[in-house]
């Protein structure tokens, strides 16, 4: 923030702010008299989802009550200046704080500057709400490498999972970004511009846009659906879980190091899913390998969503259905918050919807949570003949940031 | 040619800064007034002075070796503020180079015209009253632009020549061989090029443009298509004689053409845009594959361009220039990589993760170029 006028508020949109911006730093000194004129009217309520708290204890976008829309980046450091690489941390920081607020990237943004100069915002935000935007920032092994600076252990590469056909070009990356927004053009605009802050220090490696989250993490949110038709993510980890989030999401104290206390790690596999041939098998097929029905999502031989599956003795749950093998039973109590998004990047050029889940999940140890429930699937799930994992990464996902501290700070400073 | 029109630029409409009185002061050198000399060899270049106070400073070059050799004096960012060039062994030539403003330049001797020459040093010291000021500044970067321009289309039009006539006497390895090179000039100043509307679409259309009916395929295209795909054609050396004459007729309308600080800015960045939607997709050269050719010529223009602002940069907004140097280094460095003899590689060699470093590069380039009009309009 460069000035308090900038300070957005719940329900404003850019435009609304850039007006009343405009004023207030025209009236600077006078008091703010014209204008804007809120200060005698509260905002509208504000169907995007409002603003959400930039700053916290941990970063917005993970216990977040998932949003709709999702654009994720990840990005390679393209030089190994640690100064520059402070310096793009410091701008991408400020710059995500304003757009998370609803303001535009940079003061002066899209219009207010020399008119000879390419505007500082890229402006097709302009006029939109804060659509409850979160970014979250995220640090891979590749770059604590470069920099020199020893990988946690749970930072480690993913191991190989049986039929895995990754591609290195949607795979990996030295820092990541996720935008969620109840709008598109807002996740979408926040990536665009936190790019561009970053040419001649990042450079992007890949992207990927989601929609229709298939994860709800919180109790608030009904269960979406995944583009095999079933509700995916029933048995998520909730915000309201705090007990289960300490034992699962957050790095405590004692894991170490210290820049990630309060932080969590990041796992996100781009999974194609075969949806044509999916589409053509019988429901009876499909709900058996899922082990839920697909209406109601309840497993099988159970009437609710959220009754508990019988995964005992005598169960009608299939030994090699998904729920089965990707359950905390099944995997030593593990659980992970998954929020991912559904993703269409229009045809595989044989005719068939290039289509699948961008696998989004937030945990406290990859080793000990992703890497066993995905060999148990990748072996035995037989849903794996409808689906290929084409891309893969590991993000060490920092706390939250306190007033005036900027991604990073302590992992660079510390 | 670029697929956006530039608004049109006529030499009446933009006379928007006032040039500075010509300073007249005796050329300065060394010792007892004479020129300072300068012997130059195929490995040394001796520089008498290595300091003449600001004013005109006068250079004798005498080239002592076995190549023939170049003299330049630059300022910051390789601003050529002086040259001599084609120097044979055993001549001597005179440069005189008005030097106003106080400062530290560089000296270069370029034994076989190459590389970045034998550089030393050079300082002027004080400064000619009022050369500094803003109004000053910008039109020497004006001036210097102009000049660059002028040398660069009669560079152009010679080496256009040669390409020519090896395609009326129907020498085609030798027509392929000059078509690259001699549409590097072209391609360094294409943003003054391509404001003549009219010149433009016939010297560097593609096959693919749209014309008005009747209007024919013509310019250094077309003969890349003959000399690649097709074969010459009966009107071919017809075609060539039309690309002299446009190329000619370029020349003389460019003379009088005056760039404001602003267009010349703007002209830096829209090389760079022509290198990443022309030449990295090999959308230019698409017969003869000699993109990197242009990319390099489009990026010398550009720093030509912005070096002429320089001084204007460095007063305004002294970060910037710092920036500017160390990413047109990269790209330097980069392209030096594609190096194949005296040229490049051909596009068709690249593969897909050298176009992505070579995109990357210029990003890395074009945001802080694109920052350069706003400084020097400084609103």
């Amino acid at each position: 923030m460069t000035s308090n006028t900038d300070e957005p508020r719940p329900g404003m949109s850019r435009r609304r702010l850039l007006g009343w911006t405009g004023a207030g730093a025209a009236l600077a000194g006078v008091g703010a008299v014209a204008g804007y004129s809120a200060a005698d009217t509260d905002p509208p309520p504000d169907p995007s989802g409002g603003v959400v708290p930039f700053r916290g204890v941990h970063q917005a976008g993970i216990i977040t009550p998932a949003q709709d829309r999702l654009h994720f980046v990840a990005l390679d450091l393209t030089t190994v200046d640690r100064a520059a690489v402070i310096s793009l941390l410091r701008r991408w920081t400020t710059a995500a704080e304003r757009m998370t607020a609803g303001a535009e990237a940079a003061p002066g943004g899209a219009v207010n500057r020399n008119p000879d100069a390419p505007p500082s915002d890229t402006g097709e935000a302009l006029g939109l709400p804060a659509s409850a935007l979160t970014i979250t920032f995220g640090i891979g092994g590749s770059l604590l490498d470069k920099l020199g600076i020893p990988r946690p252990p749970e930072l480690a590469d993913l191991p190989p999972f049986q039929l895995d056909t990754l591609d290195p070009a949607l795979s990996g990356g030295d820092l990541c970004l996720q935008a969620c927004a109840n709008d598109p053009q807002v996740a979408v605009h926040a990536v665009r511009n936190l790019v561009r802050t970053g040419f001649g220090t990042t450079s992007v490696r890949w992207s990927q846009l989601g929609f229709g989250r298939t994860s709800s993490t919180s109790t608030t949110q009904q269960t979406h659906r995944n583009l095999f038709g079933f509700k995916d993510g029933t048995n998520n980890l909730k915000a309201e879980d705090t007990a289960a989030l300490d034992e699962q999401v957050w790095v405590p104290p004692a894991q170490g190091p210290a820049w990630l206390t309060g932080g969590t790690y990041l796992v996100a596999r781009r999974i194609r899913m075969y949806v044509e041939t999916w589409d053509r098998t019988s429901l009876t097929e499909q709900e058996s390998l899922t082990g839920r029905t697909k209406g109601e999502g309840a497993p099988i031989g159970q009437a609710r969503e959220f009754d508990i599956p019988n995964l005992g003795p005598g169960s009608p749950i299939l030994e090699d259905a998904h729920i089965r093998l990707a359950s905390a039973q099944n995997n030593g109590g593990a659980r992970m918050l998954r929020r991912g998004y559904n993703f269409v990047d229009g045809s595989d050029g044989l005719g068939h919807l290039n289509a699948g889940l961008f696998f989004l999940a937030f945990m406290q140890d990859p080793r000990r949570q992703f890497v066993p429930m995905q060999s148990q699937l990748a072996r035995n799930d037989k849903m794996m003949e409808y689906i290929r994992h084409t891309g893969s990464a590991v993000f060490a996902v920092p706390p939250g940031l306190r007033e005036g501290a900027y991604w990073g700070q302590s992992l660079l400073e510390g | 040619m670029s697929r956006r029109p530039l608004a049109a630029v006529t030499g009446a409409a933009l006379a928007m800064i006032a040039l500075s009185a010509c300073t007249s002061t005796a050329p300065q050198g060394g010792g007892e007034g004479g020129p300072i000399q300068v012997r130059a060899s195929d490995t040394t270049c001796d520089v008498s002075a290595s300091e003449a106070p600001a004013g005109n400073v006068a250079f004798s070059i005498q080239n002592t070796g076995t190549k023939v050799t170049e003299f330049y004096v630059y300022g910051t960012g390789d601003r050529i503020v002086g040259e001599v060039e084609n120097i044979g062994p055993g001549l001597s030539r005179q440069l005189l180079v008005e030097v106003p403003q106080g400062g530290q330049y560089t000296t270069a001797c370029k034994p076989g015209m190459v590389g970045d020459g034998i550089r030393a040093p050079f300082n002027v010291t004080g400064s000619v009253p009022g050369s500094t000021s803003q109004d000053a500044v910008l039109a020497a970067a004006v001036a210097g632009y102009q000049r660059y321009t002028n040398s660069q289309i009669e560079a152009g039009i010679a080496k256009t020549q040669e390409f020519v006539d090896a395609v009326k006497r129907g020498d085609v390895p030798a027509a392929q061989a000059l078509f690259p090179v001699s549409r590097t000039y072209w391609e360094r100043i294409e943003p003054v090029a391509e404001s003549f509307g009219d010149i433009d679409p016939r010297v560097d259309g593609r096959e693919d443009d749209e014309r008005d009916p009747g209007v024919a395929f013509t310019g250094y295209h077309r003969l890349e298509k003959d000399l690649w795909v097709t074969g010459l054609q009966p009107d071919s050396a017809a075609i060539g004689d039309t690309l002299m004459a446009d190329m000619r007729e370029l020349q003389t309308r460019a003379a009088t053409v005056q760039l404001t600080p602003v267009q010349l800015a703007n002209g830096a960045k829209e090389l760079l845009d022509e290198v990443a939607t022309g030449k990295i997709t090999g959308e230019e050269d698409r017969y003869s594959h000699t993109d990197l050719w242009d990319f390099r010529a489009n990026v010398d223009g550009s720093q030509a361009a912005v070096a002429a602002l320089r001084p204007a940069l460095d007063q305004r907004d002294p970060a910037l220039g710092p920036v500017l140097d160390a990413r047109f280094a990269d790209v330097d460095r980069l392209l030096e990589q594609y190096r194949a003899g005296d040229g490049y590689v051909l596009y068709t060699q690249l593969t897909e993760q050298d176009k992505q470093r070579m995109t990357q590069a210029v990003d890395a380039l074009g945001e802080p170029v694109s920052q350069v009009a706003a400084v020097v309009s400084g609103q």
